[in-house]
């Protein structure tokens, strides 16, 4: 094994970088720790980017390039070793997590510059580098399960950052409980592998794989692994039914939500979906699987997007139908698009949040959209920064998200593998609905008269800038240098950043997805749509999604530009519909009802009942009635010489009478 | 010649006079005594049924016994020797310190 790339390095630098602020962290000034989390996560990012140069060098046959460190299991014929990989879908991924996330590490300076808990911040955030990069680099399951646990637990700490808040520490709570069910499925996935394939590295299980035929019909192994291993995407990647955590984890700090829950760490089922590829490709009921899932998820968070007033819950929905966008590439096997909207999405959607993050720091912890307003002119950076991710992310032709979204959707509709109408159609009302609620987002946040208490102090329970006065907008600041960079790289990236994929049918050359072509091992399909519609019919399609970006664009115009008083008159109009939708379907409630509810009362029973009442009542009656027979028996121990002397007599006169009855 | 009955009456009262004064006595020293009367009396049943069966076994054993009772006889005075310079009495009811 040579040692070309040292890929450790670029997960061990966050960690060590975690380590130092962990550790010692609480004894160095803010300075010194920003420092530390800062060279570790961008040396990680400069060394990735080295090891996608020289990565550029090495020969095709070569690919995946692994590096084996050590073993880890050994059991019969089993083994899991520690080793990472690196191809082309590892190297996109590590380029965007250590990216994006140094690029968050430096706006988080800045954001959390009066928070408490300085180090202990940084120190997790590294420690969540340090496991996604284990995710994305390793080169079996078992290794990518720890970094998919790993980001879990930082998942956890972060979102329950502000402990003290119950509402916090609770939402923290339920991120963890929620993703277990999903880690459920993955691990029963794990454990079939190793059962059938006797083995969990990728190289290894993907060549049984693919001596195995296509499942047609019917419910078959690669069928049972590919469902559950969309049960654990299901979690991780907050989709239908296991989303309900991710919007509860915007309780995080802005910088967290923008780098884990919405950047890197629930695009980790959308990786390792496409990572299985050649499970699914093999299975043609679980690609349906998961495109159900991901347009059904991408269609209704994008319908409670629409009536969220929170800022960020409305980034929060608009993230979950975007990953639904993703599993909808995943699951028409068009695995280059879904990593390509990973990409694309991981800028405009860190951008977006960094923009909230600065509006809600601007106004001094103030989340709610109906107390923002006319904040153009006083946070200008964030303002055009917020307006290019607002344009990626509706589509708007030749950003970012025009090109990612618009090829999951002729995907969705010409795909050989399941594309049709209902997808291409969900997809496009979806487009639509992203459209009007970002420009919502936008036109509440920065147009208009600011609608904010003046000269109030409005901490409304926000993010705890205590510190801040809010209302009065000449007290409105735009945030300091350290964050503004990072939104104007981003903002910069997520206007270029479709670039690299420009689809055959604008004149492109779709780099992106040949680039990852090598990695996705697509069994022989004849491609009767994609070849027989041809340009046409691709191009009336682009034009249909970027039309439903347009409508819903101008309805959000009309209803909170032009005549800010229609809202309000058509949810009074709308009644219960949107009382529904408010609530979001009251699903929380429903799941409160349907498995907390009873899962507590069973706890509940079992904790009084089957522990207190049997398990501690065998072992302390045990234990009492010990204590009482002792407390009897230690009476014959006086101390009284003569007295032991009688019992002596009495035993020895006992013997004496038992062995003359036996006698006789 | 006297019936083995004889012997074996009387050492059953030296016994029982043994057991009497081991239980009754609260001098050390008595106590120690009724263990000397417990031992021969005994010793005089392993002689006279010895003497009886014409066993030698027996007068054997009364020698151990002896032997034994020596013993315990220094280990036990010396320990007497030590309580008396401790507490400065002999009544068994005041050496009493390690009860609860």
């Amino acid at each position: 094994m040579n040692a070309y790339f040292h890929l450790w390095l670029i997960p061990g630098l966050p960690l060590a970088g975690a380590a130092i602020n962990g550790l010692l962290g609480r004894r160095y000034s803010r300075r010194t720790v920003s420092a530390v989390a800062l060279a570790s996560s961008g040396v990680a990012f400069l060394w990735a980017i080295v090891c996608a140069l020289r990565f550029a060098g090495l020969p095709e046959a070569g690919l995946p390039y692994i590096e084996h460190y050590a073993t880890w299991i050994r059991a019969g014929s089993f083994s899991a070793p520690f080793a990472f990989m690196l191809d082309q879908l590892t190297l996109v991924m590590i380029l965007v997590v250590t990216g994006v996330g140094f690029l968050i590490h430096v706006y988080s300076v800045g954001y959390m510059a009066e928070e408490g808990g300085f180090y202990r911040f940084f120190s997790y955030l590294n420690l969540f580098m340090f496991f996604m990069l284990t995710l994305v680099l390793a080169n079996n399951y078992l290794l990518m399960f720890v970094g998919w646990e790993g980001v879990g637990l930082a998942s956890y700490l972060l979102i329950g950052f502000f402990f003290l808040r119950d509402s916090a520490a609770s939402a923290g709570k339920k991120a963890f409980i929620v993703n277990r069910v999903g880690d459920f499925g993955f691990l029963i996935a794990l454990f079939l592998m190793i059962e059938h394939f006797g083995s969990l590295t990728f190289s290894e299980v993907f060549a049984k794989v693919s001596s195995l035929p296509v499942e047609t019909s019917g419910v078959g192994l690669l069928t049972t692994i590919g469902v559950l291993l969309m049960v654990g995407a299901c979690g991780k990647s907050a989709q239908l039914p296991l989303y309900v955590w991710l919007p509860d984890a915007m309780e995080g700090p802005t910088p967290v939500s923008a780098l884990i829950h919405a950047a890197t760490m629930v695009t980790a089922g959308v990786y390792m979906v496409a990572r299985s590829n050649p499970i699914f490709f093999r299975s043609p009921t679980a690609l349906t699987v998961v495109a159900i899932v991901g347009i059904l998820t991408a269609f209704f968070a994008a319908t409670i997007g629409l009536v969220q007033t929170d800022i960020k819950r409305v980034l929060a929905y608009s993230t979950i139908s975007q990953l639904g966008y993703m599993f909808v590439a995943c699951g028409v096997a068009a695995f280059g698009a879904g990593i390509f909207h990973l990409m694309s999405h991981a800028f405009f959607k860190a951008l977006l949040f960094l923009a909230a993050g600065s509006v809600i720091h601007a106004l001094g912890g103030e989340q709610d959209m109906r107390n923002m307003g006319g904040l153009r002119r006083h946070i200008p950076w964030t303002f055009w920064t917020m307006t290019a991710a607002t344009l990626a992310i509706a589509g708007t032709p030749f950003f970012s998200g025009f090109f990612s979204k618009d090829e999951i959707l002729w995907n969705a509709y010409a795909s050989p593998w399941g594309g049709n109408w209902i997808y291409w159609g969900f997809g496009c009302l979806t487009a639509g609905m992203t459209s009007f609620y970002m420009f919502r987002l936008w036109f509440l946040t920065f147009f208009g008269e600011f609608r904010g208490a003046t000269g109030a102090t409005g901490n409304h329970g926000g993010q705890g800038h205590s510190g801040h006065e809010a209302g009065e907008p000449a007290h409105i600041h735009e945030s300091p240098r350290v964050m503004t960079i990072p939104l104007a790289v981003l903002a910069v990236l997520s206007v270029i950043g479709g670039y690299v994929g420009v689809p055959a049918v604008l004149g492109g050359a779709n780099h992106f997805e040949h680039f990852l072509e090598p990695v996705f091992h697509a069994p022989p399909v004849t491609h009767e749509i994609m070849e027989q519609s041809g340009r046409g019919l691709e191009l009336l399609l682009m034009g249909g999604t970027t039309a439903a970006a347009v409508i819903g664009f101008l309805l959000a115009w009309l209803l909170y530009y032009r005549r800010p008083e229609l809202p309000s008159r058509i949810a009074a109009g709308a009644g219960g519909i949107y009382r529904l939708v408010l609530n979001k379907y009251f699903i929380d409630e429903l799941y409160g009802a349907v498995f907390v509810k009873p899962l507590i009362e069973a706890s509940r029973k079992l904790w009084h009942g089957v522990d207190e009442a049997t398990i501690d009542g065998v072992l302390n009656g045990s234990a009492h009635s010990a204590q009482e027979l002792s407390d009897d028996v230690r009476r014959m121990q006086s101390g009284n010489i003569r007295s032991y002397a009688a019992w002596v007599t009495l035993g020895a006169v006992l013997v004496v009478a038992y062995v003359m009855w036996r006698g006789m | 010649m006297v019936p083995l009955g004889y012997y074996l009456v009387l050492s059953v009262i030296l016994f029982v006079c043994g057991v009497a004064g081991f239980l009754v006595k609260r001098n050390i020293i008595t106590i120690f005594m009724s263990i000397e009367l417990m031992l021969n009396a005994v010793n005089l049943t392993f002689v006279a049924f010895a003497a009886h069966w014409h066993v030698l076994s027996g007068q054997v054993f009364v020698f151990f016994v002896m032997v034994v009772a020596a013993a315990e006889t220094a280990v036990g005075l010396a320990i007497i020797i030590a309580v008396f310079r401790t507490r400065e009495t002999l009544d068994v009811d005041r050496v009493n310190l390690l009860k609860l």
